[in-house]
Order: structure tokens, then C-alpha cells, then sequence
């Protein structure tokens, strides 16, 4: 028989997951077995107005709902792993003049790496079960990850970065489903998480606020420096480079007649470039880190569709792979305000063919 | 069925004494404080409770308090004695090894201006009856040192640390707890003038326990509002719990000849672990031998985080610990292990192994097998080559 882990934050989509598996195991189907995941130390009994993912209400919630499908639930502590590859991981993106993708890096080195790990050694398991809105299948001996089937929750975005290796021992579970489904049977199902709201914001970074952080972690407290536009001139004083991201508006204290948003940051000189709506949209980009799901690229030069953050419309494209480790995507139609550190993923149709991490140019 | 290696976490529930206790959760329900015949029958049965614990501590009875069990005995020792002797003095000396509820408490009176002496052991978690000697000053009025440590199992030499703190007229608590089932507790051949026991780690229920305190030990209630327990512990007593306490008690260490067999009996059990476990590489018993409980094996691997091997020997049907129930789910480093000088890395794998009486030779030559199998599978995991361990699934 085998067994397999189900990743369980106390949210409704997790919930959901861990109990369509003990309806399979109950059906003679593999054994199931609860995790939840502490990601950073909880701050004890001060009240949190925001609940997130990490808090000790999460963990509750979790257990009441692997209690209520009647499998074994446990907490793994990662708080030093999610500390350095996740939040160090964050800020150093920031510092770099770069925008972070934690919920990518969480999935890669956390949920698919190191729980993946951990399920084979402590749980004696095959495979590790999550929440995410995503498919996967088999096409001609080799594994493919495609977009859920609700395209309006599809996840696929943050989960380029699983190969062969990895999507073999994944399972997503609510792949097929609709966040209405979802919620629909976790009220049927009587679970504790049926009505969780949703989580939006990062979940180490409370209220969204990520400056805090930097200065805690990086000791960075943010030095004013120079707004310059495209022609190099001064427009304005900002409060550290690290505070801003590329697409940026608000928080600039610019008086120009049109809107100007971040274009660039760079952190050697301590400048933030701006640009209007205009400047910012772009004909193509360079990424660097690429990974391909199939673990060969498609080929040297192919056409696909780019998605440049979790939310954007996908793009036509045509990607040129140049060196080790990069590719040029040049697009058939501006995109607007592609971020440094922000994951380019790349689609054909359905399926997603894997990605990239948009470079400094 | 589960073979449950961890009686020192907490023990089932022994058939005698939940007959015994069966009365006084349905007839007889009445409040030991009342006049009336459903109070005065309650109040016979805790008299009689009162009076059999005593008598198997060689107390009198009236120099005992039930309590809510170990966490409350603690700490209703430690502020109780430190305040009634406060205009005397304010310094405590204790341990490195206690347990979290003596050194939380102790925490709490220092946060009050108390002063407190946390005093080193070796490498076996032993402490040095001549360093209680020393640390004892002229403004010291009580050492407390548990009986038996609840994560390596090692024995305190107490009647050694009584006579010294007799002769310096300091008074001295021991936490029982973990020694009830096991180990003398005449408490005048002891010399200690407080002593602590929880019903659950002898085969009795969960929330009751007995605090001994000498007569003529002063000690300031913890709880308010009731006169009961000679108004040192206010609140309607547990009556079906205090005879359950009594009654385990009297099944553990009524018979000193049957409780002699099962120590011994006790002791190969460890040994047959402890011989399987030794052959396992980059381990290490921690703890003393033979100054140990001998229901206790403990261990430490390298290269592992015990709380994956714990699970991983749950999912085989071993239920053990990684040292104390009450620190699981943090992967805060054992205060215990730290002060016995174990090394960082073993620390991180350390596993406890606690038998009872209803533990049999097949169930741990069963659990320490279990125990090598799953030290080797953890391991492979820990690595940090990832992720040859992910196998493809056929057919998936």
C-alpha cells in the first residue's frame, strides 16, 4: 500500500485536497497522511488581527480537519530551511534591485523539495498531495504539468519549477475542480476550513509590509537616494532602492503632470528610474535560470505564450535560448513592466512548459 | 495495535483502578465539604485515599495535598515554600535538568527578586551532591531537585542532597514524578521535606496528583477561595481521581517484592533495546547506567531530526518520544541534552523508549528493530543531495 503526504496550511483548498484523498484511501486507495508545515516561529499569545498560513489558529485548524477525515496529522517544523531560502532568499531579492517570488521559492525548496524529501524518510511516503489549482498528467512516457481546469485559479504560475523527478511524486488533487466545488464540498463535508478566507498576502510579511523585514533580517534601513527619469534627470528623493519594485506608483512623491511608475532600480548607485505608463511596456525581455518541465527544451528557438506575473494575460512569444542557463523572449505585443525576479513562465495551450527568472538588463 | 513505548509521557489506565474510581463518578458524587451523608461518604473515601498514600510514603496524612498532578505540584513547591520563607532569604538552587515547570517557575520567582542557582551536571545528568553543599548560602531556604529525569531517565543521588540540606537547615523538594512506579520514597529516609507525584504515570488518571509537604514546612496557597486540603490548596477536591491515585499507588508499590520483580523485569527489557540500538552507527545512549529508571532508554543518532524518526516509528506502530511530551512540535534543542554535553547534531536526534508494566519482551525486540529500520530510512532523507529518494511511481 502506499502513502501519501497531504501539505496542509489550515486553509480551505489544503482541507479540500487531504479529504478527497481519505475518501480514495477509504475506497481502498493509497494511505493519507497530514502535515502541516511551520514555516516561522509563532509570536506566542499576542492577538493577530490577520490570520496567515503560519499561525498557530492555521495549525489548529488543520488538526481538526485531519481529525475530522480520520488520518494521522503531524507538525513539521522548516523554520530554518523556509528562513533561508524563502525569507533570506526575499530580502536578498529586494536588495539586489529585484522583485522576490516567495511563493515560488516556497514551492521548489520547501513543498517540492524538502517536504518531498521528508515524506520518504519520516512518513514513508511516495508522494506529496497539496492544495495548488493545477494538473498534472503522462504524455509519451514523460509528465506534463497543465493548467487547472478553473483557469481563473490556475497556480501553474508558481509551479514551473517542478521536473520529472518532482511531478512524479506530486499530486494536486483539486486540479479538476472549481473554487466553488471546493468550498461547496468542504461545506458538505462539514470541515472546520470550509469558510477560511482567502489568503492573499505573503504570509511571513504581515500586513504587507515588507520593510520591516529587511531591516531585521538584512539590517537594511534604506538610505535616501536620487529619482531619476529616463534622461537622468533628478525628479525626486526616494527611501532606500529596496522599497520599491519595478511597476511601482504609489510611494514616489512625484508631481508630474502623467502617472510615472518604477522602471528600473539600481542598487549600486542607490537610484529608482521612472518612466510613464509608456516607457514601461516592453517588446522582451532576457531570463536567466530557465527550466523546462520536460527537462529538454521544446528547441533552440520556439513559439509560445509568456505569462510575466501570477496575474497578467498570457503573451505570444518567441523564446531563443542562449548559453547555460538563459533565453531571450521577445513578444508579439508589449508587455507591460516585466519585473527583474519575477518568474517568466512559458504555456503552450494548456500545458506549461516551464520557465524562467526574469534578468537586470 | 501500537506498541506504546512512551509510559513516560503518560500510562493506561489500570483496570482495578478504574473500578475503583467508577463509584465516585456515578453514586457516590458528593462534595467531600458537605454535612450530609453523599458529602461524608466522599469525605470518607478521601480520608482513606489521603491516609494510603501517606502510609505508602511513610508520611502522615495530614502531610498531604492533592493536587492537579506534577505541573502544579511544582509550582505550588516552589512560589508556596520560596514566599513563606521569603523574610529569610530569597535564594533557590536547582538544576539545569528540571523540568520545564520547576525551571518556569523558577523563571517567575526570579522576575520577583528571587535569586536562583541553576546548578551544572556531568555527562550522565548527574549533579554533584558536594556543588548543593557549596551552592548553599546563608540567604538559601530550598533546593529543588527532581527525583528522576524525564527525558534520560537519570537518578539524582536525593538522600545524599537531603542530609546536606537537613544539616544546613535549607528545605528540599523532589519532584517524584517520573519515580513512582520505580524507586524507593520513604520520605524520611530520603530527608526531604517536600515530594511530588502524578497519578498518570503509574497507571492512574490524567489531573491528579499528591504533594507531600513535611509538617512544619510553611507554604502560601497558589489557589484562592476555598478552605480545602487544610487551606492550602482551595477547590472542590477530584474525589474519583484522589482514590484512583491512591488506589494505582497502592497496585505500583504496595507489594515490595512484586515491585523488585518488575524493576528487574524492567531492566532486561532496556537491556534487550539497549544491546539492538548499539549496533545502529553514529549513536549514543544518553544518560547513566546503572543510575537510571529501568523503564528509561534513551538515545541519541547523528544525522537525523528525532521528530521524523518519532514519526516514522508512529507510522510503524511504535509510539515513542523525542524526549519529553511536553516540548514536541519545537525544535527548541533539549535543555537536558545541552547540559549533559551532548553533541549539537545528536541532540537533534534524540529518542525515548519508556516501557510499563504491561510491556512485553516481543514488543520491544518488535520496537527496537523498527527503530534501526527507520534511523536508516530518516537518515536517507536528511541528506542533502535532493531528491534521489523520490521514487517514480508505477502507473501513476
Amino acid at each position: 500500500m502506499a502513502r501519501i503526504v497531504a501539505a496542509m496550511s489550515g486553509g480551505v483548498d489544503s482541507s479540500v485536497a487531504a479529504a478527497l484523498l481519505a475518501g480514495e484511501a477509504a475506497a481502498g486507495g493509497d494511505e493519507v497522511v497530514g502535515v502541516w508545515m511551520r514555516t516561522h516561529p509563532d509570536r506566542g499569545e499576542r492577538w493577530e488581527p490577520r490570520r496567515g498560513c503560519c499561525s498557530t489558529e492555521a495549525a489548529d485548524d488543520a488538526r481538526r480537519v485531519a481529525q475530522q477525515l480520520g488520518i494521522p496529522f503531524y507538525i513539521l517544523n522548516v523554520e530554518q530551511e523556509f528562513g533561508e531560502q524563502v525569507i533570506d532568499a526575499f530580502a536578498d531579492a529586494y536588495l539586489a534591485g529585484t522583485t522576490p517570488n516567495p511563493c515560488q521559492a516556497c514551492n521548489e525548496h520547501i513543498k517540492f523539495d524538502l517536504l518531498a524529501r521528508r515524506a520518504v524518510g519520516a512518513y514513508g511516503a511516495q508522494a506529496v498531495a497539496t492544495g495548488h489549482y493545477a494538473r498534472i498528467d503522462q504524455r509519451d512516457g514523460r509528465w506534463r504539468l497543465l493548467r487547472a481546469a478553473d483557469r481563473t485559479k490556475d497556480q501553474t504560475y508558481f509551479l514551473w519549477n517542478l521536473d520529472q523527478r518532482r511531478l512524479a511524486a506530486t499530486r494536486f488533487p483539486l486540479g479538476e475542480m472549481t473554487k466553488t466545488e471546493v468550498r461547496a464540498l468542504a461545506a458538505e463535508q462539514g470541515l472546520t476550513t470550509a469558510a477560511t478566507p482567502e489568503s492573499q498576502e505573503i504570509c511571513f510579511v504581515p500586513a504587507g509590509d515588507y520593510r520591516a523585514l529587511l531591516a531585521e533580517r538584512r539590517a537594511y534601513e534604506g538610505e535616501p537616494g536620487a529619482i531619476v527619469n529616463e534622461s537622468g534627470e533628478r525628479v525626486g528623493t526616494h527611501a532606500g532602492f529596496a522599497h520599491y519594485t519595478v511597476g511601482q506608483r504609489r510611494g514616489l512623491g512625484l508631481t508630474a503632470e502623467v502617472p510615472h511608475y518604477v522602471r528600473e532600480i539600481r542598487p549600486e548607485s542607490n537610484e529608482v528610474v521612472v518612466g510613464t505608463r509608456d516607457d514601461l511596456a516592453m517588446r522582451g525581455f532576457v531570463a536567466d535560470a530557465r527550466q523546462f518541465v520536460a527537462g529538454d527544451p521544446p528547441a533552440e528557438r520556439f513559439e509560445a505564450e509568456v505569462r510575466i506575473r501570477h496575474r497578467a494575460e498570457d503573451v505570444p512569444c518567441e523564446v531563443t535560448l542562449v548559453g547555460t542557463d538563459r533565453m531571450v523572449v521577445e513578444t508579439a505585443e508589449p508587455v507591460w513592466a516585466p519585473a527583474p525576479g519575477q518568474s517568466a513562465v512559458l504555456y503552450r495551450g494548456e500545458e506549461c512548459l516551464g520557465g524562467g527568472r526574469i534578468a537586470r538588463t | 495495535m501500537a506498541i506504546y513505548l512512551d509510559h513516560a509521557a503518560t500510562t493506561p489506565l489500570r483496570a482495578e483502578v478504574l473500578e475503583a474510581m467508577l463509584p465516585f463518578l456515578t453514586e457516590h458524587y458528593g462534595n467531600p465539604s458537605s454535612i450530609h451523608g453523599p458529602g461524608r461518604r466522599a469525605r470518607q473515601a478521601l480520608d482513606e485515599s489521603r491516609e494510603a498514600v501517606a502510609g505508602l510514603i511513610g508520611a502522615k496524612p495530614r502531610e498531604i495535598i492533592f493536587t492537579s498532578g506534577a505541573t502544579e505540584n511544582d509550582n505550588l513547591a516552589l512560589a508556596g515554600m520560596a514566599w513563606a520563607a521569603s523574610a529569610r532569604g530569597r535564594h533557590l538552587v536547582t538544576t539545569a535538568v528540571e523540568h520545564r515547570a520547576v525551571l518556569q517557575t523558577c523563571a517567575m520567582l526570579e522576575r520577583h527578586g528571587f535569586e536562583v542557582t541553576y546548578l551544572p551536571v556531568d555527562r550522565y545528568g548527574q549533579v554533584d551532591p558536594t556543588a548543593v553543599a557549596d551552592a548553599i548560602g546563608s540567604h538559601t531556604t530550598l533546593v529543588a531537585i527532581g527525583y528522576a529525569n524525564n527525558e534520560v531517565g537519570t537518578i539524582q543521588p536525593i538522600a545524599a542532597i537531603g542530609a546536606i540540606c537537613r544539616a544546613a537547615g535549607v528545605t528540599f523538594y523532589t519532584d517524584a514524578t517520573q519515580a513512582a512506579a520505580w524507586l524507593p520514597l520513604d520520605v524520611d529516609a530520603l530527608q526531604v521535606d517536600a515530594l511530588g507525584l502524578a497519578a498518570h504515570k503509574v497507571e492512574g488518571p490524567k489531573g491528579v496528583g499528591a504533594l507531600f509537604v513535611r509538617q512544619g514546612t510553611n507554604l502560601i496557597p497558589q489557589h484562592q477561595g476555598g478552605s480545602q486540603e487544610r487551606q492550602r490548596r482551595a477547590g472542590t477536591e477530584n474525589v474519583a481521581g484522589i482514590v484512583g491515585l491512591a488506589e494505582a499507588l497502592r497496585l505500583a508499590r504496595g507489594d515490595p517484592e512484586a515491585m523488585a520483580a518488575e524493576v528487574q523485569r524492567q531492566r532486561g527489557l532496556g537491556e534487550r533495546i539497549r544491546t539492538r540500538l548499539a549496533a545502529i552507527p553514529d549513536g549514543e545512549m544518553t544518560g547513566a547506567l546503572p543510575v537510571r529508571l529501568p523503564n528509561n532508554v534513551s538515545w541519541a543518532f547523528g544525522g537525523l531530526e528525532g521528530g521524523d524518526l518519532v514519526t516514522a516509528l508512529d507510522l510503524e506502530g511504535v509510539a515513542a518520544s523525542t524526549g519529553s511530551a511536553c516540548t514536541s512540535g519545537s525544535t527548541e534543542p533539549s535543555h537536558v541534552l545541552t547540559a549533559m554535553g551532548v553533541n549539537a547534531d545528536r541532540i537533534r536526534g534524540s529518542l525515548r523508549l519508556t516501557m510499563g508494566r504491561t510491556t512485553q519482551l516481543e514488543d520491544v525486540e518488535t520496537a527496537a528493530e523498527l527503530v534501526a529500520v527507520c534511523v536508516e530510512r530518516v537518515r536517507g532523507a536528511s541528506s542533502e543531495i535532493a531528491p534521489a529518494g523520490i521514487p517514480t511511481p508505477a502507473g501513476a
